[in-house]
């Protein structure tokens, strides 16, 4: 997709890409934290809810944000060891390489998924990462699912009865 | 005239297998004629879609409709059938959740006509002939329904009262249903008639299901020789059993054969492709990528697999981008 589709297809010059992220209360959202009070600069693009544990993000959760006009979906947990629950972000890790492959599948760009361990004092790394999957994001253009399936149906909007139709019953 | 409540039966984009169920009420069947009329039933009984438009609105008691609906006829057929019926009910997988047809979501219109009218195996069509939507011969003139781009279930084109799920219902719940509707004691809409509890609290096989599930590699069935006295899922079978609807009566397990999810989700899950999968990949014996891809690799197919009955009620509804 080039630049002047992507402008078309968001309907005006200044599209953002939204990232919906899912940081993990113990290693990532305090790693966010931690990059807030240091005074880093990075995208104003992503929205950040604090779940308790990477473990916790059901994958319900990560089609719902893209159901719901989400560009990008990042989950941040504890490195591998880490977690504060034992095995949370193990869990994390293995339903991520299967949704993974089922995004793929639904024609969902991999750069629109991602999971990443970042640690309590990684505030940089937040930074970085945010910045780079915003950027890749951009680069992708919009999903727009809500406008999507509103065009999608569209082609059930004919008032019936206007066509020639022979009954086949 | 008759007093008896008027029941509708009616098909649209399905295999045939829902009529097959009412026909499996055997006797049964004979308790329902003499408590309802059966005014519209194409497959079974000679009505035609005048006969249901002469009707007063509201006529029929009860409709079941099974099947997905996928082009602008069964649009029309299931808005009429919506407007003479008081009650409508979803019946069947593809009614409910757009089924086995929805999986069809994941191609393009054009991708799917071309490869049944040009590229599958067994075609010759060297003039590359497709159906038309009009034609015009001497002053003639033949139309056919559209053929649309996107598989919906029922709820996604009219408005549904309940829901009977599965692939096809069971003669049981047929007639819970219809002995339901005949008492007047109604459960709120949008109900779904089975009970609201995941089939693995119905398994024959619970007992040998362990506390801690560990998978060290998925398989399918024709891989493996299946214990019949053993949690399916506990032999690496990707049974849907933890996030499907009870109510089947477990026929598949009684066959050795694991769960794929026909009776859709409990009332708790929004996606039940998303549950499932969930569900699967957390228990996989493995912490390194390349192991967990490994035991993963099991399962070819996602999408077909997590959403066998289910893609047009998914949260992604359809693939997204498809290259025509």
């Amino acid at each position: 997709m080039n630049t002047e589709e992507r402008t078309k297809i968001a309907g005006n010059g200044d599209w953002q890409p939204r990232i919906v992220a899912f940081f993990c209360n113990w290693c990532t959202y305090t790693a966010a934290d931690l990059a807030g009070v240091s005074r880093m600069k990075y995208a104003p693009n992503v929205r950040i809810i604090r779940v308790m544990c990477s473990g916790r993000v059901d994958p319900q959760f990560v089609l719902d944000a893209f159901a719901r006009g989400a560009d990008g979906v990042l989950i941040g947990g504890c490195h591998p060891g880490d977690c504060h629950y034992i095995e949370g972000n193990y869990k994390a890790l293995r339903r991520e390489r299967m949704l993974r492959r089922m995004l793929r599948e639904m024609g969902i760009e991999g750069a629109r998924f991602r999971l990443e361990w970042i640690s309590a004092s990684e505030g940089e790394k937040v930074k970085s990462v945010m910045n780079d999957m915003v950027e890749k994001v951009r680069g992708l253009g919009p999903l727009r699912l809500p406008e999507r399936r509103r065009e999608w149906d569209r082609e059930m909007a004919e008032e019936p009865g206007e066509k020639e139709v022979i009954a086949h019953v | 005239m008759s007093e008896k409540p008027k029941v509708g039966f009616y098909w649209c984009a399905s295999c045939g297998g829902c009529e097959e169920s009412i026909v499996d009420l055997a006797e049964d069947i004979l308790m329902v004629t003499d408590a309802v009329d059966i005014v519209f039933w194409p497959v079974g009984l000679d009505f035609k879609r005048r006969d249901l438009e002469a009707m007063d609105d509201g006529a029929i008691t009860a409709s079941m409709i099974n099947g997905a609906i996928r082009t602008s006829e069964q649009e029309e057929m299931a808005r009429l059938l919506r407007r003479k019926s008081r009650i409508v009910v979803a019946y069947g997988a593809c009614a409910q959740m757009g089924g086995i047809p929805s999986l069809a979501n994941q191609f393009e219109r054009e991708q799917l006509l071309r490869y049944v009218y040009e590229d599958a195996p067994t075609v010759v069509n060297e003039g590359k002939t497709r159906p038309r939507e009009v034609h015009r011969d001497n002053g003639h003139t033949l139309s056919l329904p559209q053929f649309r781009n996107v598989v919906r279930a029922l709820d996604q084109v009219i408005d549904v009262d309940y829901y009977l799920p599965g692939c096809p219902p069971t003669p049981k719940l047929l007639k819970e249903a219809v002995l339901a509707l005949l008492s007047g004691n109604l459960p709120p809409k949008g109900t779904v008639l089975a009970p609201d509890t995941a089939l693995c609290d119905q398994c024959p096989l619970r007992d040998s299901k362990p506390a801690d599930l560990k998978i060290s590699r998925f398989a399918r069935p024709h891989q493996i020789e299946v214990d019949p006295e053993k949690c399916l899922l506990a032999q690496g079978l990707a049974c849907m059993g933890p996030a499907t609807r009870a109510g089947c009566e477990a026929r598949c397990i009684t066959g050795h054969m694991p769960c794929t999810g026909c009776f859709g989700p409990t009332s708790r899950v929004k996606d039940h492709g998303a549950k499932i999968l969930s569900a699967l990949a957390s228990t996989v014996d493995a912490n390194e990528v390349a192991e967990i891809d490994a035991a993963l690799s099991g399962i070819p197919d996602p999408v077909g697999t997590f959403y066998r009955y289910g893609l047009a009620k998914s949260l992604l509804r359809r693939r997204v981008k498809v290259e025509v």
